[in-house]
């Protein structure tokens, strides 16, 4: 088994996310510059967090019309993983790998802060390892975290359990006060069709370990390698 | 030939526009009240072509692939 983190110039969360899925977990992870691009296949592919492109234009959009996109979007479309975190999440809206955008935060300010989640699925290849919800502690750190979606298709999304994360209060309620950008329903997590894409703004690498305030996140990455275990 | 396209970019009727809502604040600041305020992004696109529905067509397509997320966006293209 082998993930590889896809690096784009401006990204920053790279490294944590190799970190967590070789050192914290054990798993095989390659550093890929999109300039070379793959040159073997992946399990999983994750693009990380950071600001690719000085987030010109849109937050996203410019990484999304590199050409090893087109090769990330064919390993999905195979059915392969693919986890986009805050900035990755951003690209893979962008490549319209899941419905809806994340865009500018209600109040518009970067965030930086410890998030409760609840866990709406706990089925998908990246969630299995959690319990429908459980309410769990992961930073969010971004400007453009605000997800919007066309009239009718956030609440489509929850009804399918396409929705992995919303942002929800201590106790596990989602209310207007724990919903820290204004994105539609509290979601800040989206499955494509298949569920084998994951699209999320809060960063599971940052809490990985308990040494960092909270390992929450790690059942994401073990969900993932449970499922690619599966799969081999 | 050159022929130059003016393309706008706005926020889709009903979307929210929090830089829009920042400015607002900011202009009370200075004592001007505002009933609305909308931002938009503006690109000047020299497009290398002699007729201006083919420039009309490029910018389209420029907009529907990258310089839009339809999602959120509408545009105009204005053919200077």
């Amino acid at each position: 088994m082998r993930f590889a983190v896809l690096q784009f110039g401006g990204s920053n969360c790279d490294n944590d996310a190799q970190h967590v899925i070789e050192d914290v977990c054990g798993v095989d992870c390659d550093l890929v510059w999109y300039k070379e691009g793959f040159s073997r296949s992946y399990d999983a592919i994750v693009i990380p967090g950071g600001f690719s492109y000085g987030d010109y234009l849109r937050a996203g959009a410019i990484a999304t019309r590199t050409p090893v996109m087109q090769d990330v979007r064919q390993h999905a479309a195979a059915g392969g993983l693919v986890l986009g975190i805050c900035n990755g999440a951003q690209i893979g809206a962008e490549s319209r790998m899941v419905p809806g955008v994340f865009t500018t935060n209600e109040y518009p300010k970067f965030i930086c802060e410890w998030a409760h989640l609840v866990v709406e699925n706990d089925t998908s290849p990246f969630t299995s390892q959690y319990r429908k919800g459980e309410v769990i502690r992961i930073p969010i750190a971004h400007k453009e975290g605000r997800y919007v979606a066309e009239a009718g298709v956030a609440e489509q999304l929850l009804d399918e359990g396409r929705v992995a994360f919303r942002f929800c209060d201590a106790s596990g309620v989602c209310t207007p006060e724990s919903n820290p950008n204004g994105s539609a329903l509290n979601i800040t997590g989206v499955l494509s069709e298949d569920q084998n894409v994951l699209l999320m703004m809060p960063h599971p690498e940052r809490a990985s370990e308990a040494v960092l305030g909270s390992d929450d996140g790690k059942k994401l990455f073990d969900s993932m390698i449970k499922y690619c275990e599966r799969r081999e | 030939m050159t022929i130059n396209v003016q393309i706008t970019i706005s926020l889709k009727e009903g979307m929210l526009d929090p830089e829009a809502r920042a400015i607002q604040h900011a202009l009370a600041n200075l004592g001007y009240a505002t009933e609305t305020l909308a931002t938009a992004r503006v690109f000047q696109v020299g497009l290398d072509t002699d007729s201006a529905e083919e420039a009309e067509r490029m910018a389209t397509e420029m907009c529907d692939r990258l310089l839009a997320n339809p999602v959120i966006h509408s545009y105009e293209i204005e053919v200077i």
